[in-house]
C-alpha cells in the first residue's frame, strides 16, 4: 500500500464548488418549476440565475483545466473489463471480492466511471446549461431597448431543461452512493476532500485478484 | 452582519426626473377674472360660449372635431370595413344605449340641447366649454336636462374661473358612467379627486396629486387615450411608456416581462379600491312592483341591488382584476349587428399570446343580461327614459314591448315583437389606481401551479405554473427507482458482510474453543 496524491487542489475545488452549484441549482430549480416553496419564486428565480452564471464560469475554468493537465485522456472510454466492472457492482462486492481494475494517478477511473463521466460532461451537461442558457437569453433587449422574442418555443426548452435537472439528480444519488464502494464506505470521499488516497501497489493488486481465483476455484 | 446582507433599493434616477418634472404645477399665464368679455351677467350658457369664442376665436373648430363633441369616431375596423362607433351607436349592458334616451344621456355631452338623434353638431354656440375648464367647482350637469347645466349654477363665477381642465372636470362624467359613481369603469371613482397614495400613486392628494390631463396630454382638443367600450382602433392611446419608458425598472428581469405584460397588470392589484362598482347587471330582474309602484334595495354597502326601473346589480370593492390578451383594437356591438356568440360581447378586444404586438392586460368584465330580439336574433334598444307615463318609456311604463317598439322605430330597424332576455359580457381596461410599487402584484401571484392570478390565459409556457406532465411523472418514477435500487443494493452489502462476519467469527470461535492451556 502507498499514500499518493491523487486529486490536485484545483480539481477538489471544481469538484466540490460543481457539487454544491448543482444541488443548490437543483433546489432553486425545482422551486422555480413550481415543485415546492421555500426560498418563494422570486428569490429562487433570482438565485438560480446568480448560480447559474457561476456554474458557467466554473465549467470554463474545468475545460481549460482538463485540457491543459491532459487529465482529459482519464475520460477516453474503454470497453476493457467494463463488463467485469458491471459484474462486480452487481455480485461480486457481496462476496467481499476486490475492485477488479486498479485505480492509479494515471487512470483514476474504472471502465464503467469513464463512461459514465463521459457521458455526464458531454451529454447531460450540454443539454443542461445549454437548455439553461436559450432559456435565459429567450427575452432579451437590442440596441434600442425593445424586447426581443425568441422564435423558438419556451415549452421545449423547458421540457429540456427539466429533463436534464432530472438525470442529473439520478446521477447524484448513484454517484453519491458509489462512493462508498471504495476499500472503506469513506475512504472515496476522504480521497476527494484531502487529495491523498491509500492505493494498492501493482502487484498487491494482482495478488489480489489471483487469491480471488483461486477462491473460487 | 445585518449591515452585510442589508440592501438598500437602488435610486431610480428616471422615476426621481418624472417625479420632479410633474411636482412642477402649471400656472395660467391668464387671470380670466379679469377680462372685460367675461365681467357681465349670462342668461344662458350659450352667451358663456359666444363670449368664450370672442377671444378663442378658433377653438370651436377643435373641439368640434373631437369625439367628446360628436360622440364617434371613424376607424377601419376589420372585417366591418370604415365604420363610425360611438356613443351615438354602440350598445352597452349598463343603460343599453343612448339611442331614444339622449335627453338624459346627454348630461354627458359636451354640448347644449341634445334632445334627440337630430342634434345639429354644427351649431359652436353649442358646445360646452365650462364643464371642462370651470375650475371653480360650481358647473354642474342638470339630470336629464338635454346637456344644459343644473339651474343653480351661477354662470358669471364659472366663466370667470375657467382654467386648464381638473380631475373634478373629467370626473364629472367619467367617474359617473353608467347613472352612479364608479359603476362602469371600476378604476374611476369620485374618491380619486381627493386619495391617498395607496389608492392612486399618481392622482394620491398625498402623492403626485397629478391631473387627468398630465397623461392624457392633449393637442388642440384631440385628447390622448381612450376608451375600449367605445374606441376600436390602437391609435392616439395615453401610455405608462410615454413617461415610464418600456424600460423602468431596475432589474432586467422585471424589464423583460414587459414585452408580454403591460405595466397596469403587476402595478394594479385591485380596483374599485374605495368605493364599489358594479360587476353585473341583471335587467331580466326589471319591472317587479310593490302595490304597483316602483322599488328599490339595498345592500349592505349601501350600493343598490335591486330597481324596478333597471333590474338587479351585484357590486364589488377591491375586485383582483381578470386578465386578457390585448393588442390595442377591438370591436364593438353596434345596434343593429346580429348575435354571434353567447354570451353576446358587447365588445371584442383582440389578442392572443402569439400575436407580438399583445399584452396581457387587467380588466374588469361586467356581466348581465338584457332584452334581444328572438327573430332577428339581435339586442334591441328600449327606450328607457321619458318624461310623463304612458310615453312607452320603461322607466316609467314598465312595458318592454312598447319600450322596444319605441326605442327601434328610432333606428329604422324592424322588430320581430318576440323577445327574451340574453347573457352578455362588457370588458373595460383596468388603467387607474395604479399602487404604490411595494404593492405590485408579487411574481408568484402568477407563477404558481394552482389558482394564479394568469390561471386562465393557457395559451403560453409560463414557468412555475406549466410543466410537462408526462416528464415530471416519468422522472419521479425514475428518481424514486433509483433511490430504492441504492438502498436496496446497500441492504444486500449490509446483510451479505454481517453474515460474512458471523461465518468467519464462527470459525475463530471454533478454534478459541480448543483448549490452549
Amino acid at each position: 500500500m502507498r499514500k499518493v496524491y491523487i486529486y490536485k487542489g484545483f480539481e477538489r475545488f471544481w469538484h466540490w464548488s460543481q457539487a454544491s452549484l448543482i444541488i443548490f441549482l437543483a433546489i432553486t430549480g425545482f422551486e422555480v418549476h413550481g415543485s415546492y416553496s421555500i426560498f418563494g419564486f422570486e428569490k429562487a428565480a433570482e438565485f438560480h440565475r446568480t448560480a447559474s452564471w457561476l456554474l458557467i464560469g466554473l465549467i470554463i475554468f474545468a475545460i481549460f483545466w482538463h485540457v491543459t493537465t491532459g487529465e482529459w485522456r482519464q475520460y477516453i472510454p474503454t470497453t476493457k473489463q467494463l463488463k467485469d466492472q458491471v459484474i462486480f457492482y452487481i455480485s461480486g462486492i457481496f462476496k467481499g471480492e476486490h475492485h477488479p481494475t486498479q485505480k492509479t494517478e494515471l487512470s483514476k477511473l474504472n471502465p464503467l466511471q469513464r463512461l459514465v463521466y463521459l457521458g455526464f460532461k458531454i451529454i447531460l451537461i450540454p443539454i443542461t446549461v445549454g437548455s439553461g442558457i436559450f432559456y435565459m437569453l429567450y427575452k432579451t433587449f437590442d440596441q434600442n431597448n425593445l424586447i426581443v422574442i425568441e422564435d423558438y418555443p419556451l415549452a421545449s426548452i423547458a421540457f429540456w431543461h427539466t429533463l436534464g435537472a432530472i438525470l442529473l439528480m439520478i446521477f447524484l444519488v448513484v454517484h453519491v452512493y458509489m462512493t462508498t464502494t471504495g476499500k472503506t464506505p469513506t475512504s472515496n470521499i476522504n480521497a476527494m476532500i484531502t487529495g491523498y488516497e491509500e492505493l494498492e501497489d501493482e502487484d498487491e493488486t494482482i495478488e489480489n485478484i489471483n487469491n480471488q481465483t483461486n477462491e473460487t476455484k | 452582519m445585518v449591515n452585510v446582507l442589508h440592501k438598500e433599493d437602488n435610486y431610480n434616477l428616471k422615476l426621481e426626473e418624472l417625479k420632479h418634472k410633474y411636482a412642477l404645477k402649471e400656472i395660467s399665464s391668464v387671470n380670466h377674472a379679469l377680462l372685460p368679455a367675461l365681467d357681465k351677467e349670462f342668461k344662458t350658457p350659450q352667451e358663456v360660449t359666444e363670449a368664450c369664442l370672442s377671444c378663442h376665436t378658433e377653438t370651436h373648430k377643435e373641439v368640434m372635431a373631437s369625439s367628446h363633441w360628436n360622440w364617434e369616431r371613424t376607424a377601419y375596423v376589420e372585417g366591418k370595413g370604415i365604420t363610425s362607433a360611438g356613443k351615438k351607436n354602440v350598445m352597452n349592458n349598463f343603460c343599453l344605449g343612448t339611442s331614444s334616451n339622449e335627453k338624459s344621456c346627454s348630461k354627458c355631452h359636451i354640448g347644449y340641447g341634445m334632445t334627440s338623434n337630430h342634434y345639429d353638431f354644427n351649431n359652436s354656440r353649442n358646445v360646452d366649454c365650462m364643464v371642462c375648464h370651470d375650475n371653480s367647482e360650481e358647473y354642474l350637469k342638470g339630470a336629464s336636462m338635454a346637456g344644459y347645466p343644473d339651474r343653480t349654477v351661477n354662470l358669471e363665477k364659472v366663466a370667470q374661473s375657467v382654467g386648464s381642465p381638473r380631475k373634478s372636470n373629467c370626473g364629472s362624467c367619467h367617474y359617473f358612467g353608467g347613472g352612479g359613481n364608479n359603476v362602469k369603469h371600476g378604476d374611476l371613482d369620485v374618491a380619486q379627486n381627493s386619495c391617498t397614495r395607496e389608492v392612486d400613486v399618481h392622482m394620491g392628494a398625498n402623492g403626485m396629486n397629478m391631473e387627468c390631463v398630465a397623461c392624457h396630454t392633449t393637442k388642440n382638443h384631440q385628447i390622448s387615450g381612450k376608451l375600449y367600450s367605445v374606441s376600436p382602433d390602437n391609435t392616439n392611446r395615453a401610455t405608462c411608456e410615454q413617461c415610464h419608458t418600456n424600460t423602468p425598472h431596475l432589474r432586467d428581469v422585471l424589464n423583460r416581462h414587459s414585452s408580454k405584460v403591460s405595466c397596469q397588470a403587476c402595478h394594479i392589484p385591485v380596483y374599485a379600491k374605495v368605493n364599489s362598482t358594479k360587476m353585473s347587471w341583471k335587467w331580466s330582474d326589471a319591472g317587479k312592483l310593490k302595490d304597483g309602484k316602483p322599488y328599490e334595495e339595498e345592500d349592505s354597502l349601501g350600493n343598490h341591488n335591486y330597481m324596478s326601473i333597471k333590474g338587479s346589480f351585484v357590486w364589488k370593492r377591491n375586485v383582483k382584476p381578470d386578465y386578457i390578451w390585448f393588442n390595442g383594437t377591438a370591436e364593438q356591438y353596434l345596434l343593429g349587428d346580429t348575435i354571434k356568440s353567447v354570451p353576446v360581447k358587447m365588445n371584442t378586444l383582440h389578442g392572443s399570446y402569439k400575436d407580438h404586438s399583445s399584452k396581457i392586460i387587467p380588466v374588469k368584465i361586467h356581466v348581465g343580461d338584457q332584452i334581444y330580439d328572438k327573430v332577428y336574433h339581435r339586442l334591441v334598444q328600449p327606450k328607457l327614459y321619458g318624461e310623463t307615463e304612458g310615453d312607452s318609456a320603461y322607466w316609467k311604463d314598465f312595458k318592454w314591448k312598447e319600450a322596444v317598439e319605441a326605442g327601434m322605430k328610432r333606428s329604422g330597424l324592424p322588430v320581430s315583437g318576440q323577445y327574451d332576455f340574453i347573457q352578455t359580457e362588457m370588458y373595460w381596461p383596468v388603467n387607474h389606481m395604479v399602487s404604490p410599487k411595494e404593492q405590485a402584484v408579487s411574481c408568484a401571484e402568477c407563477h404558481t401551479r394552482n389558482n394564479g392570478r394568469l390561471a386562465k390565459l393557457t395559451d403560453f409556457y409560463m414557468p412555475g405554473r406549466d410543466r410537462n406532465k408526462i416528464l415530471d411523472g416519468f422522472g419521479t418514477v425514475m428518481f424514486v427507482l433509483t433511490i430504492l435500487a441504492v438502498f436496496g443494493h446497500a441492504m444486500v452489502r449490509i446483510l451479505s458482510s454481517i453474515w460474512k462476519n458471523k461465518y468467519e467469527k464462527q470459525i475463530i470461535n471454533y478454534d478459541d474453543d480448543k483448549p490452549t492451556e
